[in-house]
């Protein structure tokens, strides 16, 4: 068997979730090569060779690639995966966007945020927002998979000695192309990969209040997210949202202030580990998963938690 | 300009699904279904665009049994102009979706292919990004804005860092995300009104598709129940009780 993973990037900086995918990768087992794509990655390419269990490193670096546009990347992806058994991205934005377009030019399924790895055709994934688990099995040729990231340790990033080769096939398109981009700019970490996330929802009351959860983030280290009725009433950009449709995280410890715990919003944190639940409507659904709960008013507690810290 | 809005059936978001006790499947006898939050979306954008003027026909079409007619009332009721339903007895994968409406886009030629990112029961995230690939057209998934320009359109598009922009060439694929717009109520007289809008039945034999099957579900289990843990009385005993017991701080 030989698995494809395509590096998740910003053009400078491999993405943990690549080396998580790597992870789900080792678990199906065979060879594993890396296809890095962009504009101006070498260095991708280099710390993409670092990791554990990677045969080879394929970089395919061109003005094309620069910004992962799914018309070129799926096509190339579909080119090069057609000598691969498997083919996986990281659930990401990027990788929901261009593997359907590579599944469908390889006439094959695709299996969607996986988060186990029963044999080399059987997968376990969620469904209905989390509230089933399937168990899949592929009879296609090719697997294309993409894999929910906070569902897998993250292999070494040093240690790995793989060579690196250059992929010359530029594949490119006159109906799409990149106007411009919009990130939101944060010193604090990624919420996906943080080690601890406090989210605020409705209850915040507006966005001037997110101050109180990032001076408790700023002492915890943590990522701040948000509901989505937090996001919808404008308090916070809907990156910050976290939830079935939004951003999936498993942090080692969640605290949820001023969230009710809707089913969408459960999908995607319930995996975390310590769950912490600060409302004041003791009946809220978010008590019935939370580790630890507080019935009180968050305008009092944040401060004090703040304190306390 | 002709737009075409794919729409699914699925569960209600609100209700909260059992798993067969045989593990074969979610129980979905007797539950209340709905039209897919994304895909209501999706139709309430392409109504606004013909409500601007843009668009001057909105045609919803939804692969299933007989029961997604209810699903094509609604979006007739919406303000779509006419229906198709292409009648399957099971629900197709993602896959033969994309196909069946490769056969539809080929025959109604729409300058724009509108669909909801993904649908909430099986969460693929995949059949606009496919019918990209199928058609050649370019995709703009995630939309947060649709802007229609002469010949093309711009879309802002939610990634996540924040927000990208990209320009396609008309015929193009939009794939809906929440953040798109508030879709409207449908009123009892649009709704009655609906009642007498054209709704066309087709087969995958007329549209020359084979529906088939790759991936086997095998099973399907109910995930890992989280109990309730402890409430505790303020926060020097949260913050003891997370230094201490849960040892995450």
């Amino acid at each position: 068997m030989s698995i494809l993973v395509i590096a998740e990037h910003d053009n400078k900086e491999l993405s943990p979730a690549t080396l998580k995918t790597l992870a789900a990768a080792q678990a199906i087992g065979g060879d594993i090569d890396v296809l890095v794509a962009g504009e101006g990655c070498q260095a991708v390419a280099e710390a993409a060779a670092k990791a554990a269990g990677v045969s080879k490193v394929r970089v395919a670096d061109n003005a094309a690639y620069g910004h992962f546009l799914a018309e070129n990347l799926g096509s190339l992806v579909a080119e090069l995966g057609k000598a691969y058994s498997h083919i996986l991205a990281a659930a990401t934005t990027t990788g929901k966007n261009f593997m359907p377009r590579t599944a469908a030019l390889l006439d094959v399924a695709q299996i969607s945020d996986i988060i186990a790895v029963e044999s080399a055709d059987t997968f376990k994934r969620p469904i209905y927002a989390g509230n089933a688990i399937a168990t899949v099995q592929s009879e296609d040729a090719i697997k294309v998979i993409t894999v929910r990231a906070t569902a897998f340790d993250a292999v070494a990033a040093d240690g790995g000695n793989a060579s690196i080769e250059a992929v010359e096939q530029v594949i490119s398109n006159d109906v799409a192309a990149f106007v411009g981009e919009e990130l939101a700019q944060s010193e604090r970490p990624d919420l996906t990969a943080a080690r601890v996330v406090i989210s605020g929802g409705r209850g915040m009351q507006n966005g001037e209040n997110f101050q109180l959860l990032e001076k408790v983030a700023d002492k915890l280290g943590a990522a701040v997210g948000a509901s989505r009725a937090a996001v919808d009433a404008g308090f916070v950009p809907n990156d910050m949202q976290v939830g079935q449709t939004g951003k999936i995280v498993a942090p080692e410890l969640y605290i949820a202030v001023g969230i009710s715990g809707a089913i969408q919003h459960l999908a995607g944190m319930k995996d975390s580990k310590v769950i912490v639940a600060i409302n004041k409507d003791e009946e809220a659904p978010i008590f019935q998963v939370a580790d630890y709960g507080l019935v009180a008013d968050l305008f009092d507690v944040l401060p004090e938690l703040e304190q306390q810290l | 300009m002709k737009i075409l809005v794919a729409v699914k059936r699925v569960i209600d978001y609100n209700v909260k699904v059992r798993v067969k006790a045989d593990q074969s499947d979610v129980d979905l006898a007797n539950v209340k279904m709905a039209l897919n939050p994304f895909c209501e979306i999706a139709v309430e954008e392409a109504v606004r665009l013909k409500e601007q003027g843009i668009a001057d026909e909105v045609v919803v079409v939804s692969i299933g049994p007989k029961a997604v007619q209810e699903q094509l009332r609604t979006a007739l009721a919406l303000g779509a102009d006419r229906a198709i339903q292409v009648e399957t007895e099971e629900l197709p994968d993602s896959l033969a979706v994309a196909k069946l409406l490769k056969g539809v886009v080929e025959k109604e030629q729409p300058q724009l292919v509108i669909l909801g990112k993904q649908a909430i029961d099986s969460d693929n995230n995949q059949t606009g990004q496919m019918l990209g690939a199928l058609t050649g057209m370019p995709q703009g998934t995630f939309a947060s804005k649709v802007d229609m320009a002469d010949g093309s359109v711009n879309v802002t598009r939610e990634v996540d860092g924040g927000l990208q922009t990209v320009k396609l060439n008309l015929p193009a694929i939009v794939t809906t995300d929440l953040r798109l717009n508030e879709p409207r109520y449908a009123s009892l007289p649009n709704i009655m009104k609906a009642k007498r809008k054209p709704l066309d039945v087709t087969t995958p034999d007329e549209l020359g598709v084979a529906v088939t099957r790759t991936v086997k579900l095998l099973k399907v289990e109910a995930p890992a129940e989280r109990s309730a843990g402890v409430k505790v009385a303020d926060v020097a005993e949260l913050v003891e009780k997370l230094k201490n017991e849960a040892k995450v701080l």
